[in-house]
């Protein structure tokens, strides 16, 4: 029941947002409040039972994601730490297509997250940034394979491959 | 304003262009994913930030809308981009694509 809830409140918070500066009630109009809280609570009942699924043994359910506080960690670590190696890798790239120097390989890194989301995170985060890809993952022990276009250390620790992005997103995810 | 948008677009076509340069100049899957996925990440988010630059400079209630819309779409774009080229990597690496020219494959040994 809490999940049914809570699945449909972040569908009307949503649909909330997509609708803003439609009419006069605050930001909307009349028809579209009570329009997003019908279908907000059929997306719900459809929903629930996917959304929020338990990520570790001996957990009900995964509400902890719904924390404000990850959400406004998760804004600050996008515009943040995140933006700046996205445009470094960026300007790597640009420089790997004009030159062509590469060093590609396959590596193994062991970042030790437990939770779906943080590894989900992390393998999104290595992927848009600076001449990494994720390609594998190893889901008994969240182990990541990792392409690397320029190998400077064929057994290297997390850091050296994607900086301080574990640390975020074990801040964010778990 | 309207010179921010179209530096906003210039910077985000430069990228976009690279990255399809970049389809063309390296030599195997997994390269060209790096180059296809961050530099055409990288340029849609400039050039969805002009949209929501212009939607929010020239007002009113459908063009705030539209700059809504579009910041969802780039939370959207963000989310899927990334796991759309692990997918297509993943996929390559099992059908027995093997990277070009690599020092090292961790992948391998662990088959």
């Amino acid at each position: 029941m809490l999940v049914f809830l809570a699945t449909s409140l972040v569908a009307y918070v949503l649909y909330l947002i997509l609708t803003m500066f439609t009419g006069s009630v605050g930001l909307w109009s009349t028809g579209e409040l009570i329009a997003g809280a019908v279908l907000s609570l059929i997306a719900g009942a459809i929903a629930y039972r996917v959304a929020f699924e338990k990520e570790r043994k001996g957990e009900k359910n995964s509400l902890r994601v719904l924390n404000p506080l990850r959400f406004i960690l998760f804004l600050g670590y996008l515009v943040g730490p995140f933006f700046i190696a996205m445009a470094r890798a960026n300007i790597d790239v640009a420089y790997r297509v004009i030159t062509g120097k590469i060093r590609p390989g396959i590596v193994k890194i062991s970042p030790n997250l437990k939770t779906d989301l943080g590894i989900t995170l992390l393998a999104n985060s290595i992927t848009l940034t600076p001449g990494t890809l994720s390609v594998d993952v190893d889901e008994e022990n969240g182990d990541l394979y990792v392409h690397w276009i320029n190998v400077k250390n064929p057994e290297p620790s997390p850091e050296e491959v994607c900086g301080s992005f574990p640390y975020w997103a074990r801040r964010i995810a778990e | 304003m309207n010179i921010l948008i179209y530096v906003l677009f210039g910077i985000g076509l430069t990228f976009n262009g690279l990255g399809s340069f970049a389809l063309l100049r390296f030599p195997d899957v997994y390269t060209r994913l790096h180059g296809a996925t961050k530099c055409t990440t990288f340029g849609s988010i400039f050039t969805t930030a002009a949209v929501i630059a212009y939607g929010f400079a020239r007002g009113g209630g459908a063009y705030h809308t539209l700059a809504i819309h579009a910041i969802i779409a780039l939370i959207a774009l963000l989310l899927t981009n990334p796991t759309g080229a692990h997918a297509i990597a993943r996929a390559a690496y099992r059908s027995g694509v093997k990277p070009k020219y690599a020092v090292v494959d961790k992948l391998e040994e662990k088959k």
